[in-house]
């Protein structure tokens, strides 16, 4: 046995830091046993990834259509660079490749004042007609930068299923833990040993570090599998707001744990979490059906990108549609950090004083005084 | 020693604790006896410091305990509570380590204690499935798993068996022998008496008695006794001074008014014949319990 294991070794009770480790290393070990939650998060990030890839295969199969050319037409297929020219020797082999559908269309040389005739089966192709015609140029007297309509819908979507299920995963962990702890009454045991204050911060933290975890693997996938489907540059457009995504999401789950953390220490069983803990489950719920919706309306971007609860989702938003100066991030992150900090002091509290009391539910307004 | 001092509580405006003082010697087992809603659970979860007195204090050896210092307590709740899903070795380690103990230090004494409660083959198990009985001893090693110097424990024996009981006393006893001052609660009585060496009876917040099991015994015992003769006890009857309660032929309990009576009547049972038995009748705890708390 060794001088740090003897049993005469003085025993000094823990820190609040190295508590709180203790506390949020169980919260994590607990949860990373939990096959529901291993199981779920590898759906998601399945998810994420063959969205992002089958995306990106099925754009590029789109982009050349299949044309058979002879002759003279050959070099009139080719100069356009948008169409998979397919040699044919004659008019008639051309006609054939058609036919049996190996191509779309194909180009024969002709009498005609374009010098070619395009073939098809029962239907003008129109990409091909589009190629290979002669059209003025247009010139836009408004430049419009930034992405388009359906790209900024899967981002906004994406953004807001992200944070909804992050959110309700780790918030409801933290809830079911806490209300676990009171409806054992281990918590009296605990409270004996270390302080309220450790107890939860090890929570939040613990979870915190969870869900943090599992959007960087989500949103590593999502960048892989852009990398590796070859879509470069729609990474590069993305990336900015998926860095402040995680930055943002970071403080505002603290914020959403530490009023779980409260809501359910109101309660001593888990069939009352429900009552307690649904305001708040609006509150992560609006932010996701909000940029849903208004994922083009600059005044509801604006407003939502600096009120908390749905900065996370909203800022990001912004920061991917070029919407937002440089400082307004740092802003927005500001606002952030003083209300979860304000939040955790009502929480804890809230937390503190809930916490022993055992039966019916308790008051809002009884927790709050003490 | 262990001292509460003038301890008030109310909830609201049902006062469940009165200026309760009582004092824990080291090395004594003392018993906490009083009926349901007495105020035992209140009081110890003051002692715990999980519960702020409104007024009068606790203190260990004159001094008022500190939070450091109560992280040396071992405390079993009334509401018995494990996590249910964490395996019993693995979540009376982290307890362990929540007091403060090195990680080997916390298994080593969870091995041990599992050892001797006899849980050895079920640590890896989850709390959930383990037996009420088991369970309770599962939180009995929860309790002394960070070799606490002050044991504070809710009914330690309720719901375990005969053999788990002299199990428990015999880890209790070896903490009391190190000098740790042990409280405990029951309501059991004859378990008690067995096994406390102090008592403090508690009956609506208000303490009603408090001292050693002897002591308090012969405090209520009065004059009463017991007489087994060869012959007949009928005399017994007429004697003055004297008060039969049970009568049997040869044997009979009586009370006398004082020791010249008692005395009379012994020698006047010699002259009556051969006397088998003659003791002292001390009161039972719980004649003691039902006489006190009126």
């Amino acid at each position: 046995m060794t001088a740090s294991t003897g049993p005469d070794t003085p025993i000094t009770p823990l820190g609040i830091t190295s508590a709180t480790w203790l506390v949020a290393d169980r919260e994590i070990r607990m949860r990373l046993r939990s096959k529901a939650f291993l199981i779920s998060t590898a759906i998601l990030v399945l998810a994420v990834l063959a969205s992002v890839v089958i995306g990106g295969i099925m754009s590029r199969n789109t982009e050349l259509p299949q044309v058979a050319a002879v002759g003279a037409a050959i070099e009139v297929a080719e100069q356009t660079g948008a169409l998979d020219v397919t040699v044919a020797e004659s008019g008639e082999e051309a006609e054939q490749l058609v036919r049996d559908g190996e191509v779309e269309a194909a180009i024969v040389p002709a009498d005609s004042p374009t010098g070619i005739q395009i073939l098809a089966l029962d239907e003008a192709p129109l990409t091909v007609v589009q190629f290979l015609s002669v059209s003025p140029e247009v010139v836009l007297l408004e430049e419009t930068e930034g992405p388009d309509g359906f790209l900024i819908y899967l981002v906004s979507l994406g953004f807001g299923i992200v944070f909804l299920m992050s959110a309700l995963t780790f918030g409801m962990a933290i809830a079911q833990s806490v209300v676990e702890e009171k409806q054992t009454r281990i918590v009296e045991i605990l409270l004996a040993t270390v302080s309220v204050r450790a107890l939860l911060a090890g929570k939040v933290i613990g979870n915190s570090i969870l869900a943090l975890g599992q959007i960087v693997i989500i949103i590593g996938a999502a960048g892989i599998g852009m990398l590796a489907s070859g879509q470069d540059i729609l990474l590069a457009d993305v990336g900015p707001s998926l860095v402040w995504f995680v930055v943002f999401f970071m403080f505002g789950f603290v914020l959403l744990a530490s009023l779980f953390a409260a809501a359910a220490a109101l309660v001593s069983r888990q069939e009352d979490m429900g009552v307690t803990t649904t305001p708040i489950m609006y509150l992560v719920m609006i932010p996701y059906f909000l940029v849903i919706f208004f994922n083009d309306n600059p005044l509801v971007l604006g407003i939502m990108s600096y009120v908390p609860f749905s900065a996370p989702v909203g800022m990001p938003m912004r920061i991917f549609l070029g919407w937002a100066e440089w400082w307004e991030p740092l802003l927005s992150l500001g606002i952030l950090i003083a209300s979860t900090l304000l939040i955790i002091g009502v929480g804890s509290r809230i937390y503190e004083n809930g916490l022993l009391r055992m039966g019916a539910r308790v008051k809002l307004k009884e927790a709050l005084k003490g | 020693m262990l001292e509460l001092d003038s301890v008030s509580r109310s909830f609201g405006e049902r006062r469940v604790l009165h200026d309760v003082s009582f004092t824990v010697a080291r090395g004594r087992m003392t018993g906490f006896v009083g009926g349901n809603g007495a105020g035992k659970t209140t009081t110890m979860r003051v002692m715990m410091g999980v519960l702020a007195p409104d007024s009068g204090r606790v203190t260990l050896d004159g001094s008022p305990i500190s939070t450091q210092a109560r992280t040396r307590f071992g405390y079993m709740p009334e509401e018995r509570g494990l996590y249910p899903k964490m395996k019993v070795a693995e979540q009376i380690t982290y307890l362990g380590r929540l007091h403060g103990l090195s990680t080997e230090r916390a298994k080593a004494n969870t091995d041990a204690l599992l050892e001797r409660l006899g849980l050895g083959e079920r640590s890896g198990d989850t709390v959930e499935s383990l037996s009420l009985g088991n369970q309770q001893r599962a939180q009995i090693a929860a309790a002394l798993v960070h070799e606490p110097e002050v044991l504070i424990l809710d009914e330690p024996f309720s719901g375990l068996d005969p053999l788990a009981v002299e199990v428990v006393l015999g880890v209790l006893k070896d903490h009391a022998a190190k000098g740790a001052p042990v409280l405990f609660s029951s309501h059991q009585l004859d378990i008690v008496e067995r096994l406390c060496d102090d008592l403090v009876v508690i009956a609506d917040g208000t303490i009603r008695a408090s001292g050693s099991r002897e002591g308090l015994r012969e405090q209520h015992s009065g004059n009463r006794h017991e007489l087994q003769v060869a012959g007949d006890l009928g005399w017994l009857r007429d004697e003055p001074g004297v008060e039969v309660l049970e009568f049997d032929g040869g044997y009979a309990v009586f009370d006398c008014d004082s020791q010249e009576t008692t005395q009379r009547v012994l020698r006047s049972a010699i002259a009556a014949g051969p006397v088998l038995a003659f003791t002292p009748k001390h009161p039972s705890l719980s004649q003691i319990f039902k006489e006190v708390i009126q």
